[in-house]
């Protein structure tokens, strides 16, 4: 096998029907990684990367059992909505297992499809490869409905349509 | 159809390793469904099946040209489906960035601070 190659663009794919999986490879020990996962003033450091947002809370207590809150507010209107759960499995640096249920707030439209009392199985593992830490989200939603409602947050109206990516998809979708 | 129905025909088209093999042919240009059998260990009928699940999926249409019936991808249910999980990517991605960033700051210069080591 030649040199770990460095993905450096998230991928994303549908192993399942109520899962969703993330994937990305980050130029740095897993110990760091896992501090920037871990640690509330690392997290709200690139946890706040919606333009127009800041992430004002974010309380974490890392260890089975434990609880977490992350809030977002918008810098406009004020308005503001955020994750909470509870830390199911932590075995660090390796992976965390949380139950994640979404809090709407008051951000109305925003994060309108997002499903609401229906919380997810988020499992993040870490394994590093030469310096190299590659992260593995799974998210399982438990239901597809709730699973393709959490995954249409991502769309936004006047989207520009790209022909280009086919390749892509296809990728994705033999990976997944 | 709505649109998570449309997506859902898309997905389950695109769940078979001979359809994906069908359509990055197609995406190279037309074909009949002779020259789309030739690179498979499969027969016509077979194949034909493939072409009818894509086809139902609007993901291929056929075409006439005299005799000839070829296929052709169609790209507009494809590029929903890409555009709906490339939003979704895109969100994260930006998270990532910042990270990637937050990580070469925390590799040149070590927080002051004790990190707590487990």
């Amino acid at each position: 096998m030649p040199a770990t190659r460095l993905n450096k663009t998230a991928q994303v794919s549908l192993p399942t029907d109520t899962e969703v999986r993330i994937t990305r490879d980050l130029a740095a020990p897993r110990q760091l990684v896992w501090d920037a996962h871990t640690i509330p003033a690392l997290i709200q450091r690139w946890m706040s990367g919606m333009p127009g947002w800041s992430m004002p809370v974010c309380e974490m207590d890392v260890r089975p059992g434990g609880k977490y809150r992350w809030r977002w507010r918008s810098d406009e209107t004020g308005a503001g909505f955020g994750f909470f759960g509870e830390f199911k499995e932590v075995d660090a640096p390796v992976t965390m297992m949380q139950e994640e249920y979404f809090d709407p707030g008051d951000s109305g439209d925003i994060t309108g499809a997002m499903p609401v009392n229906n919380p997810s199985l988020n499992r993040s593992t870490f394994t590093e490869t030469k310096g190299v830490t590659t992260v593995v989200v799974l998210l399982d939603y438990g239901s597809k409905a709730a699973r393709d409602a959490a995954v249409s947050t991502g769309m936004t109206d006047g989207m520009e349509i790209s022909y280009k990516s086919l390749d892509a998809i296809l990728v994705e979708q033999q990976g997944g | 159809m709505t649109q998570i129905q449309r997506l859902d025909a898309t997905f389950t088209a695109l769940a078979d390793p001979t359809r994906r093999a069908i359509l990055a042919r197609l995406a190279q240009g037309e074909a009949t469904v002779a020259e789309l059998t030739e690179p498979f260990a499969m027969s016509q009928p077979a194949i034909s099946k493939h072409l009818k699940v894509l086809e139902r999926a609007g993901l291929i249409i056929t075409t006439e040209s005299g005799q000839r019936r070829p296929r052709r991808i169609e790209a507009a249910p494809l590029a929903e489906a890409n555009t709906w999980l490339e939003n979704y990517r895109q969100l994260w991605e930006r998270r990532y960035s910042a990270l990637d960033e937050l990580l070469v700051h925390m590799q040149a210069a070590p927080p002051k601070s004790k990190r707590k080591r487990h």
